[in-house]
């Protein structure tokens, strides 16, 4: 066999790198630049932490997602875990296009078609129709993951701990949910990004009073550019970068929704 | 418990929320299609409330306003061009760098594919104002750019609010969609048959043209579905990047909704776009099931 590994193959491949990362580095140096234009670079500064840990209503908006976060992935990894398990075990014909249409569809069509529900049922826009709106797209996601969990688990130990006298729910307790944890795990660190990093159905669902990160970021950009927004977007992949590799460990395979 | 019981309790409370928070709002948005705007915006009452201004029952009214003026037609249009664009780019992009890690040593193919993975799931947003910084005319970018054009006599173009920078947003928010799939085929393909090709005395063009692409067609169908159709009704990214006239009919169901309050005719043109995501979801479906290979 010949190794087949051209130069511009690999050219290629390292410019697409660099195209996928330049940008995001750019963020983050931009961050700690002692200049208020995100033009050139003048010195270091933590300057832009400190106007970003001063604003209030960033504190508040980060807080808010949080609370949304972890509402949305508690709540979501028991549907999706439910859904997961149904759709390996069972042979359904609806559940699976209810799980896996809101993740292929554009997010707009999601965003509008909530907000109309959530008006005609008189819910006020907030907190709850957002946390309502995050669970319907993230079961999906856990949904996959811990069914692909399944199809990867041995079934013959089930079997043997059901010879051994086990009930069904002893044999579900203790064997399959330790085996398919690391999947339940992840896909509920997943659902906890993509919670906290929604914009366009959050952009829909959301009430004045229930301002999100992305939300609070999306009116600085479109208003008033500082650094500030550097800082805050820096910490954010911070945050995503340790939960998404987090997820990847427990669960290779899951993150690329295999 | 019976076993039918049992598939009851495992599948019910995920289908049963599912059908609350995903069918009905779909089914009322449809519905909304077909009805009045309301007095204040939103949208009419179903029931006649005995107020004259307001309007009962259902109407085709909204579909004839699409039909008959162009210009809803033409930002579909335009939108499908956008979208057209950036599949393309995206595989032009994603193609080598998808061969490269396939053909790397096994050990290093995970990592490749996360570090591949990783931007996708930072924050969209960030992603996106990326891109205003880099276009932006302080930018060092953009000054070189315009810098290059003035020693050929053109005018300097503004990069930021324009289409190109639309569609520099939708490739790199896009990009790892189009590179997943064709990574997952092409890790696939036994590389007996490019031994074989060239035995038969195929040079690396050949080999690529005919062995190598053709096989990973289905890869090719199943990123270009994963790019074209979010693609299609996206809003951010013009409403950031792009120009005044540079919106899309994401844009517009957005300033129906929030801006203009009409909610059926903005309903309208969400339904006539829910029906091209299926269109292109089933058409990439089909393409690639009677691919013969």
């Amino acid at each position: 066999m010949i190794k087949r590994r051209s130069w511009w193959l690999y050219a290629a491949g390292i410019a697409a790198y660099l195209f996928l990362y330049l940008p995001l580095v750019i963020v983050v140096v931009y961050s700690f630049n002692d200049s208020r234009l995100n033009a050139e670079w003048v010195g270091f500064t933590w300057h832009w932490y400190g106007v970003l840990f001063n604003d209030e209503q960033m504190i508040e908006a980060a807080w808010n997602s949080l609370v949304i976060g972890l509402v949305t992935s508690l709540i979501a990894t028991v549907l999706g875990t439910l859904a997961g398990y149904a759709m390996y075990r069972y042979r359904l014909r609806l559940l699976p296009v209810l799980v896996l249409t809101p993740i292929a569809i554009p997010e707009i069509l999601m965003g509008v078609s909530l907000l109309i529900f959530f008006v005609m049922i008189n819910l006020t826009l907030g907190m709850v129709s957002i946390v309502l709106s995050h669970i319907a797209f993230c079961i999906g996601f856990v949904a996959i993951v811990v069914r692909s969990r399944l199809a990867g688990m041995d079934e013959s130990l089930t079997e043997a701990a059901r010879d051994l006298g086990a009930t069904q729910w002893e044999a579900f307790r203790l064997i399959t949910l330790p085996l398919i944890m690391p999947g339940i795990v992840a896909g509920a660190l997943m659902a906890f990004t993509l919670s906290i990093d929604d914009f366009v159905i959050t952009f829909f669902t959301a009430g004045p009073d229930s301002v999100t990160l992305p939300l609070q970021i999306y009116s600085m950009i479109k208003i008033a550019v500082t650094p500030e927004v550097n800082a805050v977007s820096t910490l954010l992949m911070l945050l995503t970068l340790v939960l998404i590799v987090a997820a990847t460990r427990l669960a290779p395979g899951a993150v690329r929704g295999e | 418990m019976s076993p039918r019981a049992q598939k009851w309790v495992i599948s019910g409370p995920p289908l049963g929320y599912l059908l609350i928070f995903f069918a009905i709002p779909t089914f009322i948005m449809v519905l909304a299609s077909f009805r009045f705007a309301g007095e204040f915006g939103g949208l009419a009452p179903l029931v006649g409330t005995g107020n004259p201004d307001e309007l009962s029952g259902l109407t085709f009214e909204n579909y004839q306003r699409f039909f008959e003026d162009t210009i809803y037609l033409e930002l579909f249009l335009k939108s499908f061009i956008y979208a057209t664009v950036t599949t393309l780019l995206c595989l032009g992009v994603a193609y080598p760098l998808a061969l490269m890690i396939a053909r790397s040593d096994k050990r290093w193919r995970e990592l490749l594919v996360l570090l591949v993975i990783l931007p996708f799931w930072s924050n969209f947003l960030i992603r996106v104002y990326a891109w205003m910084i880099i276009l932006g005319p302080q930018s060092g970018f953009a000054r070189a750019v315009n810098g290059v054009l003035g020693t050929f006599g053109a005018e300097p173009i503004p990069l930021l609010y324009s289409p190109i920078a639309v569609i520099i947003g939708l490739v790199y928010v896009h990009l790892p969609f189009m590179v997943l799939p064709l990574y997952v085929n092409l890790e696939k393909h036994d590389p007996a048959l490019l031994d074989a090709a060239q035995d038969l005395g195929a040079g690396a063009w050949q080999r690529f043209w005919k062995v190598t692409f053709p096989l990973s067609l289905p890869g090719v169908y199943a990123g270009a579905a994963l790019v074209f159709i979010p693609a299609l009704g996206i809003f951010a990214i013009p409403d950031i990047l792009g120009g005044t006239d540079g919106i899309l009919i994401g844009n517009v169901i957005k300033q129906q909704f929030l801006d203009a309050r009409d909610w059926p005719f903005g309903s309208v043109l969400s339904m006539v776009l829910t029906v091209l995501a299926i269109l292109f979801a089933g058409l990439a479906a089909w393409v690639a099931r009677h691919q013969r290979i």
